[in-house]
């Protein structure tokens, strides 16, 4: 592919901070988190919203951490409301009274994504590492009240996965518009707490039935079932191709096709305050190492579905293999898919690594 | 949530006037040269005569105005059948009321 007929970027990921009250073991925030004092101010927010409109980016989610612990969040919504920017909150909920959801939709904000840990409150302020139901279930009061859109949140895991018709039913009561099942992805945070999250593959046919028989009795909220790729055989297509649709921008400027690219060391990323997002989108190296087909090796290059699943995640593949470029290992088909059935069938854990700031961090 | 009694059914009730759903943002969108209907986690690419029929949806028209006002645009166009028919698949996934 040359640089000249990279498709425009549908999607914009805006973590404008990693600090979070919540410490969930699944974050997907890097085990390196970035430090409130290297954010990007809201001024360069905005110039990265207006360069993104100009990219064809349409939609947004303002995300973090928690990005209600900005305050000048409001002033980051409007940039992209004026850029034409489509932008959906996504919050623990923890700091969403009221008053500040007014003041973010009267900057334009379009939608809210508020996330759950677990149906009761022991299991989800276990999970979240803080004591934080009673405050989401404020939040999706204020959420129904002010009529925004709202979609729910719930990574699933060993430790949800049995209450997912409860979890459900709660979504329901709260008035969520749409409920996001999202099966952990093991990078990361999660990654390091696979032992402890890894479901069986009992409780996901479980979960499966249970989503089946939920959309048989009720057209709402709508479900949204995010695959586990762990037991498919089959590797989910990162992010519709590396470098296809979406851009990641960490709180520091960092640009990446994915936000758990981070992780990737040598792909040396682009950051916004160095180059316009014109060029990282079509030229940066990190943007291009993985598009399309050519950097493919066996068995993805020669194989049908290689512009199905684009040999599934990078992000994958070098977690578990070191080498990015290699066949997601959640194909059966790769030479290393024993390393994720090994995991599925290893011993599970009970204890969490809780998401902590570095020591550079105090707090 | 929808009160099926405060919203009329589809196309054939003469009462109804569309209008888009308040979590959809209908906007051209340069880079591409199209329509786009923005929700969340989604956005749909709408044909040159899909936003122009959308357009029209601001809750002021029926449906008989809002094709009344093609017509002056596509006095030829076969507006009568196909109009009501695209306006309730559009209602049916939600982001018409
Ligand atoms: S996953 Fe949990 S810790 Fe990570 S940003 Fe979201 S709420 Fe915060
Ligand atoms: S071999 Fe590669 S392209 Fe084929 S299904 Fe597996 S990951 Fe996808």
């Amino acid at each position: 592919m040359t640089t000249t007929d990279v498709p425009p970027p549908w999607g914009l990921l805006a973590e404008v901070t990693h600090a979070c009250p919540l410490h969930c073991p699944y974050c997907s925030n890097p085990l390196e988190l970035v430090r409130p004092s290297a954010e990007l101010s809201a001024a360069e927010w905005t110039r990265v919203f207006g360069e993104a409109a100009e990219l064809g980016i349409v939609q947004a989610h303002v995300s973090g951490g928690e990005p209600l612990l900005r305050a000048d969040l409001a002033e980051i919504v409007a940039a992209a409301h004026r850029a034409g920017v489509y932008t959906q909150l996504v919050t623990s909920g923890v700091g969403l009274t009221a008053g500040r959801l007014a003041e973010l939709l009267a900057a334009g904000l379009n939608s809210v994504q508020l996330s759950l840990q677990d149906a009761r409150r022991p299991g989800s302020d276990l999970i979240a590492g803080r004591v934080s139901y009673a405050e989401k279930e404020e939040a999706a009061g204020v959420i129904r009240d002010a009529g925004a859109p709202f979609g729910l949140n719930v990574v699933l895991h060993r430790r949800n996965l049995d209450n997912l018709r409860e979890i459900i039913e709660v979504g329901a009561r709260w008035g969520a518009d749409r409920i996001e099942l999202a099966n952990t992805q093991f990078y990361g945070w999660a990654l390091r707490n696979r032992a402890a999250l890894l479901p069986t593959r009992d409780q996901l046919d479980a979960a499966k039935a249970v989503v089946a028989a939920w959309r048989a009795e009720r057209d709402a909220p709508e479900l949204v079932w995010v695959l586990p790729d762990y037991y498919e055989g089959v590797p989910k297509p990162c992010m519709g191709g590396w470098g296809a649709r979406t851009i990641t921008v960490g709180p520091d400027g960092t640009a990446l096709p994915c936000p758990a690219a981070y992780a990737i060391p040598d792909l040396d990323a682009p950051n916004v305050r160095e180059r316009p997002l014109g060029w990282i989108w079509t030229e940066s190296p990190a943007f291009n190492a993985y598009r399309g087909t050519e950097w493919m090796s066996e068995p993805c290059r020669s194989c049908p579905r290689r512009e199905v699943d684009f040999g599934g995640c990078r992000c994958q593949a070098h977690a578990l293999t070191g080498d990015a470029a290699r066949t997601d290992p959640a194909c059966a088909l790769s030479p290393d898919h024993d390393l994720v059935r090994a995991a599925t069938e290893a011993p599970r854990a009970d204890e969490f690594v809780y998401r902590r700031p570095g020591r550079s961090v105090s707090g | 949530m929808t009160d099926p009694a405060a919203a009329p059914a589809d196309s054939a009730d003469p009462a109804w006037r569309p209008t888009l759903d308040g979590s959809i943002v209908l906007r051209y969108d340069r880079v591409r040269g199209a329509d786009l209907l923005l929700m969340p986690e989604r956005a749909v690419r709408l044909s040159g005569t899909g936003g122009r029929i959308l357009r029209l949806c601001d809750g002021s028209r029926t449906v008989d105005g809002i094709i009344a006002e093609l017509a002056e645009t596509f006095p030829d166009a076969p507006l009568d059948a196909e109009v009501p028919v695209f306006l309730d698949r559009v209602r049916a996934r939600g982001w018409l009321r």
